[in-house]
Formats: structure tokens, sequence, C-alpha cells
């Protein structure tokens, strides 16, 4: 399971989805491999993802993909991505 | 793990704010107040959401000003500003911003690690909130768990 943090500069808020997915994937207990990575490397980072996490702000410039795309409003609402990542993995 | 350094220099509270450029203007004159980064630092910051938009917005009424490491960054640092009437982003979710948190990094390794630091802090949804309503220093220093400074400064050396 790989699962990738998309933001803008690639080293700033993607960071934070990480580790907040990393805490809610040890909640589920569903192991997984989390990276972040930026928007414009997105094609390559996660060619290979089944799940790309991101803002809405961004969804539009992330190029067709396979992975399934889990858009998070609160990044730090742990309950909030649990909900959607449990969804998305279910 | 710990939070880059946050001195009262880069800290401004209930500052008035026209529109989110100024506000992030804000968080980077904080910034360079402290003597972590130059001019420069906050105008790339500013760049990064005219490009990418409002996703550094990461929470409702916060937003997370920064850009990528560079010789702009002179030191590791971070700032807090808060804003007499909150702004909007252009945010679908978070809108009105009323906390700016500038943060500048040297490295990106670096950055990983402080930027994971701040999740440990705003995962407690009352520390944005709390941050927004702060008259002082000491709060924001209380808010963020940076215990020591404010300690340094409620007890004075005698």
């Amino acid at each position: 399971m790989k699962i990738v943090a998309i933001c803008g500069a690639g080293v700033g808020t993607s960071a934070i989805l990480k580790l907040n997915a990393e805490r809610v994937l040890d909640r589920l207990g569903i192991s997984a491999d989390v990276s972040a990575s930026d928007v414009a490397s997105v094609a390559t980072t996660a060619s290979d993802a089944q799940v790309i996490l991101t803002s809405p702000e961004l969804v539009e410039r992330i190029p067709a993909t396979n992975a399934d795309i889990v858009v998070i409003d609160n990044y730090f609402d742990t309950d909030e991505l649990e909900r959607k990542l449990d969804e998305a993995l279910g | 793990m710990s939070l880059p350094p946050l001195p009262d220099a880069a800290i401004d509270l209930g500052v008035h704010a026209g529109d989110w450029r100024a506000a992030v203007r804000f968080a980077g004159n904080a910034l360079r107040r402290s003597g972590a980064t130059r001019a420069s630092y906050t105008d790339r910051m500013i760049q990064v959401v005219d490009e990418f938009g409002a996703y550094i917005v990461i929470a409702p009424g916060l937003a997370l000003a920064h850009a990528r490491p560079g010789p702009d960054v002179l030191t590791d640092g971070l700032s807090v500003v808060t804003l007499a009437t909150p702004v909007t982003f252009g945010h679908p979710h978070n809108d009105p911003v009323s906390v700016v948190v500038g943060l500048a990094v040297a490295t990106p390794d670096a950055h990983v690690n402080s930027v994971a630091e701040l999740a440990n802090v705003f995962n407690d949804p009352l520390a944005i909130p709390a941050l927004a309503n702060a008259t002082s220093a000491v709060d924001v220093w209380r808010v963020l768990g940076i215990a020591d400074a404010a300690d340094d400064l409620a007890q004075p050396a005698l």
C-alpha cells in the first residue's frame, strides 16, 4: 500500500498530512508507506500509489491517475482523515 | 523533534491586514525581523499562493505561510501573526483566516521535522482559537508548548 501526500511546494503542508495520515493508518491497523511530495512531481512520485492525499485547492492540478484522490479540508482533523481514508481503502 | 525558534520579534498580534497578501507579508516581515529570513523569502511565500492557490490554509482559520528552502533563509524560524479582522484566502472550506503561521527552514529535512511538530500542536482543535485570542507572546508560546521561553519571561531572574 502506497500513499502520497501532495502540497504545492513539497516541503510544508504535505509533511503535516503525512504525519497525521500515518497516525490514522496506525489507528486503523493498516500498514502503508506514506510519503510527501509536491504537485509538480506527482506524476512520478505517485505513479504506483493507491491513494493521493491533498488539499481541495490542488486537486485540479493533479494529472490523470489510477490512484484514489482523497481531499482533506482540515489537515489537523484526524477524524476527517480517518473517515476518508477508511472510505478510500475500505 | 522540535519547533523552529519563535522569538518575541517574530510574534505580531492583532495586526490590520487588508487582504491575504498583506497577511502573508506580516508573517514574512516577522520572520525577517527575527533574523530568520531576508525580504525575498516573503515574496516567495506570496508566490506560492499565487502559483498554487490557497492550499496553505490547512485548517479553519489557519494559514501556514511558507516557501521552499533557499539562500534567503538564514536560519530556521517560525512566526505567528494574528489578524484583527480575519481575511479571505480563497479556500473553499477554511476561510476566513485569523492566524498566519510563517515557517522558514534552511534544509528540506529540517522542514519535515519541524512541520510535523506543528501537527502535534494543532491536532488540538482548541489551539487555533487560543492563538487567535492571544494577547501576548507568552500566550502564544504556551499554546505552542514553548514552555521555556514563557517561563523565562514570567519568572525573571532575581
